[in-house]
């Protein structure tokens, strides 16, 4: 025997699970959606993903390097090109790059490395960022590009979301009838952010984190859920209420339920908790889209309910072994 | 399929040495007895240097009611009683014998005939039991807790089920599996004397799918035992966690400390203690081998052998193949609970279940990274903890928030370390909280 | 004008209530308090540490007071990282005297260094001494020393002790340390001893806890006290040096600090803190003094001889 025997305590085998796994493999459910945002929107959408994602990158490397000194290397761990891709994907196409990096820069550099870096960030750090520019640049944020293939067809015009905020507005249920079906908007033909094009490859997308147990059910599941209901309930009281269906497959929805609200850092760790945080995030986000001052409530809701993951983290604690028997026996 | 109902892991099996019949190891030249081989009071050493003991000659007593004698392997002249290094790399009082031939004791039966209960009808619970504790019988599957106790329920418990663990949830091990094998009917009868010790009418054998041919052979053999039920289980790590075995095999959760299991109704015994108590009783042979599976991927020879307690480790190695080159961390036990061993030259004890060679490359944690609040942790503790919390404020020596978020409920399987991404020593922090708190809880009861 | 008349009535209305509230709030709900507690807290130095046994600065406030109040003295009541001074400023404020107390300093006994006592395997664990502790013996051959996690480092409030990255022991400064007996408490093989510091900070230490048999204690450590008595015959005089379970103790109000055990012991296990260089032939140490100043402490242990 050559070398020194090692010791340590139990367990001395590992799953071999790692945090870069995990972050790549959310990485590559959102290739799918990735792709086709890159055939909807054209050259335009890569510049956009490829100045957010490198920008993040950087970032990261320069702060954790020059302003807090440390020496291991944090940009392989992907979670810098995770928060890239999120936040490009909550940009429209067209954005200015400057904007971009200024976003790039709030994301990693105040939404993550001031709270001392992965893991202890309280916001999720593409939504910090999207907000952030959603804020500053109301303007440049919310003029869509054309999609490339609306053009083929020559339709062109309004997102999904303001349509429906303005017929609630107006009290018209008529302007409805302007939206795309449901069909159409969950395969993904509509306005809005790079992310926001195809519910279906990004469904497709978590589909594969659900397999490869990066995220549990809970979160995604929830928050759809509550918005269907939620929505469905509004929609039969008034009709000047869109349909659910198309309510859950418009804007982020998708997007923010299967990528952003099931961020590790900033979603409770109970299964208790992860419910409770869902249904929150469905309620505001139909609140906020129905009767806010924005067309899409849900960036706003999953950073609301990031604030409150503390909170719930405290209170809704895991069901212990045993709990239920001893309270039976206790009677 | 039945299995227990919160969390659990599933590591890779890797049991090498299902295949390997076992064989008897050989004598070894000096044989340690370590006396500390169960938890509890130690026992008294009773003999000295050079005294000539027997196989079956008793080196040390009971040094209280929780607590077993130890009996010699082997027979030979006592070298010294002293302190060893031991397996639980302490050094202990341990009394050493230089083995001269193989002498046993008189009264030990070493045929192989299967003595069937009905063959003994003058056979009552209390003389069971006494000699289950005259055998210094021990729990075998690593814990090591006197026997004899846990067949005392305390006043006003009364013992419903008993439930053989054959479960053998650790990778690589596969000694319980042979044994059911190689022994299935004295398995059977040992189930019975338990089960008659403590007066109750059902007995359930856990297995777990991995081992079909084990479930197959017991439950042909359980045909003629009509109160003996054999329970397939789900493959899930800790399964043979004794709270996690009721759960799966009578859906009953044993509530947090400081209830008992007994609680449930259900007492657990080890399939190697049911062996061992079959022996003890039937045979009037004390506790003085045990099956033992040596195993690693760099092993030449994988295999479980029949060894004499006090054998040298490094001596079960070198029937095995020998000591691999590359070694880089030497596991006694399985590699999930298992305690790393600082030296080969240590004795194998009551609680011996297996010796895991791991090749360096195995051998090294990977570095931890820190904590992404995955909540896999959360999600893999069997007893519905939160690791992340208990390791953290463990870390930070809160013990008050360790123990009101239940930290004594840990049952220390490993199984938040085993999934965490980051690979963050969350066990050993949160067994350094459990040892204070526990510490804390007893000083204040004693106030 | 109406608007803002209307603003700044009501805004005037609301912190009135407000006011209103806090002032009863503040009445109903105060919390009488002995003033000597602010006062004593006052002068103590508000690091919290607990070396003094209470929790906190103001927990051993409360306690000087309650034992002027009942006992009538100070006696037993110390603050080590203040010391004296400190203790004379609480006497002070309750009228009280207080009788002089030695300075006392944490010593780290055990010098088994990365040379004296090999490594024989290498721990993989979290770092912290005691989760070392629970593998057993720990990476090196001998049940009592050094783990060099830095448990102590780590509960240390001062700075005052760090590991050797050479020897991989904790290493006191003397100038920082308060001897608050934080570290003694930490370290699971209680190593760590606070000592009285000695007159003019020399002193003579046994640098070796080991109660293992000489010949395991001999096996695995150069710097070892293997027990052999040979330091205790030579101060039979003063009888300051004691044996218990294989290991030697110098009681340091006894030591006369005549370093005659240091050359003794066969080991090299006895050290001497701070003393003046020898002289050729030296025959005490109560000889002329070298010209060393305190502020510089030696704190570096000798090497073992061989």
């Amino acid at each position: 025997m050559a070398n020194k025997l090692t010791i340590s305590l139990s367990p001395h085998v590992h799953g071999g699970d790692s945090v870069q796994k995990n972050m790549y493999g959310v990485c590559i459910a959102l290739l799918p959606a990735l792709i086709a945002s890159f055939c909807f929107f054209g050259l335009g959408a890569v510049k956009v993903m490829l100045a957010s994602v490198l920008s993040c990158v950087i970032f990261e490397w320069a702060i954790t390097k020059f302003i807090l000194k440390r020496d291991r290397l944090t940009i392989l761990d992907g979670s810098a090109i995770l928060t890239g891709l999120l936040l490009g994907f909550n940009l429209p196409s067209n954005l200015p790059i400057w904007i971009i990096i200024l976003g790039a820069l709030f994301a990693i550099g105040v939404g993550k490395l001031t709270f001392g870096g992965l893991g202890q960030n309280i916001f999720n750090p593409a939504l910090a960022g999207r907000v952030f520019l959603l804020i500053s640049f109301p303007v440049q944020m919310t003029s869509w590009s054309d999609n490339v293939l609306d053009h083929i067809d020559g339709y062109s015009g309004a997102t999904p979301l303001s349509l429906m905020q303005k017929a609630i507005l107006e009290k018209d249920a008529s302007i409805l009838n302007d939206l795309p079906s449901s069909l159409e908007m969950f395969l993904g033909q509509t306005e809005g952010s790079m992310g926001e094009v195809s519910a279906l490859l990004l469904l497709i997308g978590c589909a594969f984190m659900l397999w490869r147990k990066i995220i549990t059910w809970h979160i995604p599941v929830s928050i759809i859920a509550t918005v269907v209901v939620f929505a469905g309930l509004l929609h039969l009281a008034n009709p000047i209420y869109a349909n659910p269906l198309q309510v859950v497959f418009s804007g982020g929805m998708i997007l923010g339920a299967c990528y952003m609200a099931t961020d590790y850092v900033t979603s409770p760790m109970s299964h208790k908790g992860q419910l409770i945080f869902g249904v929150c995030i469905g309620l505001l986000t139909v609140v906020i889209r129905n009767w806010g001052a924005y067309p899409e409530g849900m960036s706003f809701a999953i950073i609301i309910m990031n604030a409150f993951t503390p909170l719930i983290n405290v209170y809704c604690k895991p069901k212990r072994f045993g709990e239920v028997i001893g309270k039976e026996a206790a009677k | 399929m039945k299995t227990f109902s919160i969390g659990g892991v599933h590591p890779e099996e890797n049991k090498l040495s299902a295949g390997s019949p076992i064989r008897e190891a050989q004598l070894p030249k000096q044989a340690v007895f370590s006396m500390f081989q169960h938890i509890g009071a130690p026992a008294n050493p009773v003999v000295k240097k050079g005294d000539v003991v027997k196989v079956g000659t008793l080196l040390g007593e009971a040094g209280g009611f929780v607590s077993a004698p130890i009996y010699s392997s082997v027979s030979g002249k006592v070298n010294k009683v002293d302190v060893v290094l031991d397996a639980s790399g302490l050094r202990r009082m341990a009394v050493v014998v230089d083995v001269e031939g193989d002498e046993w004791e008189e009264g030990i039966d070493r045929t192989t005939d299967l003595v069937k209960l009905a063959d003994c009808p003058d056979l009552d619970s209390k003389t069971i039991v006494d000699k289950i504790k005259t055998a210094g019988i021990v729990g075998m599957g690593g814990a090591t807790f006197p026997t004899h106790v846990k067949l005392c329920p305390p006043p006003g418990k009364v013992a419903e089920c008993v439930i053989v663990n054959a479960v053998e949830c650790e990778p690589y091990l596969t000694a319980d599996h042979r044994l059911m094998l190689e022994h299935p009917d004295e398995i059977l009868v040992g189930l019975q004397l338990v089960m008659k010790a403590v007066n109750v009418k059902k007995g359930y054998i856990g297995i777990e799918r991995n081992k079909p041919d084990a479930i197959e052979l017991m439950t042909e053999k359980a045909k003629q035992y009509p109160e003996i039920e054999v329970v397939p289980l789900k493959v899930k790590y800790p399964q043979g966690g004794e709270k996690q075995l009721i759960d799966a095999v009578i859906k009953r959760q044993v509530p947090a400390p400081p209830a008992l299991p007994i609680d449930t109704g259900a007492i657990v015994q080890n399939v190697g203690t049911i062996f061992a108590i079959y022996q003890a009783v039937m045979k009037n042979k004390p506790l003085i081998d045990r099956i033992i599976t040596v195993t690693g991927k760099s092993l030449s020879k994988p295999s479980n052998l029949l060894a004499r307690l006090g054998t040298p480790f490094s001596q079960l190695i070198d029937e095995c193949g020998g000591l691999p080159e590359d070694t880089g961390k030497i596991i006694g036990g399985g590699p999930m609970m298992g305690k790393a061993l600082l030296s080969i030259d240590v004795p194998m004890t009551k609680g011996s279940s297996g010796l895991l060679i791991m090749k360096e490359d195995e051998a090294k944690r990977a570095e931890a990274e820190p904590c992404i609040r995955c909540a896999k942790c959360v999600g893999a503790c069997p007893m519905g903890l939160e690791p992340y919390l208990l390791s953290k404020v463990s870390e930070l020596r809160d013990w008050d928030a360790a123990e009101q978020d239940d930290i004594t409920s840990c049952i220390e399987c490993g199984s938040c370390q085993f999934t965490c991404p980051s690979h963050r020593p969350l066990l050993d922090y949160i067994r350094l909280g459990k040892a204070t708190v526990m510490g804390i809880i007893r000083a204040r009861s004693a106030k | 004008m109406n608007p803002i008349l209307l603003a700044i009535i009501a805004l005037g209305a609301i912190g009135l209530i407000a006011a209103l509230l806090l002032y009863f709030a503040s009445r109903r709900f105060a919390v009488h308090e002995d003033e000597r507690i602010g006062q004593v807290s006052a002068v103590l130095p508000q690091a919290n540490c607990g070396g003094c046994g209470f929790p906190g600065c103001a927990g051993f406030a409360g306690a000087c007071v309650k034992a002027t109040d009942e006992k009538g003295s100070l006696e037993g009541l110390l603050c080590p990282v203040g010391g004296q001074p400190v203790m004379e400023q609480v006497a002070g404020i309750l009228g009280m005297t207080v009788e002089a107390s030695a300075p006392k300093v944490a010593v780290v006994r055990c010098n088994g260094s990365c040379e004296n006592r090999p490594r024989l395997v290498t721990y993989d664990g979290a770092k912290s001494c005691k989760v070392e502790q629970m593998i057993g013996m720990g990476d090196t051959g001998c049940s009592y020393g050094c783990y060099g996690c830095g448990d102590c480092v780590a509960s240390c409030q001062f700075d005052a002790i760090h590991i050797n990255p050479e020897t991989l022991l904790p290493e006191v400064d003397e100038e920082k340390c308060t001897a608050c007996g934080a570290c003694a408490k930490a370290c699971p093989r209680q190593i760590i001893e606070v000592r009285l510091k000695g007159p003019k900070n020399r002193r003579m230490v046994v640098l070796c806890n080991n109660k293992d048999k000489g010949a395991i204690a001999n096996k695995w450590c150069k710097a070892s006290c293997i027990g052999c008595g040979k330091c205790v015959k030579v101060c039979e005089k003063f009888e300051a040096i004691t044996l218990t379970k294989n290991l030697a103790y110098i009681d340091a109000e006894k030591c006369k600090l005549c370093r005659k055990c240091e050359e003794a012991c066969p080991k090299g296990a006895i050290h001497s803190f701070n003393m003046p260089p020898r002289k050729p032939k030296a025959e005490t140490a109560e000889t002329p003094k070298a010209p060393q100043t305190p502020t510089t402490p030696n704190v570096e242990p000798v090497k073992a001889e061989q």
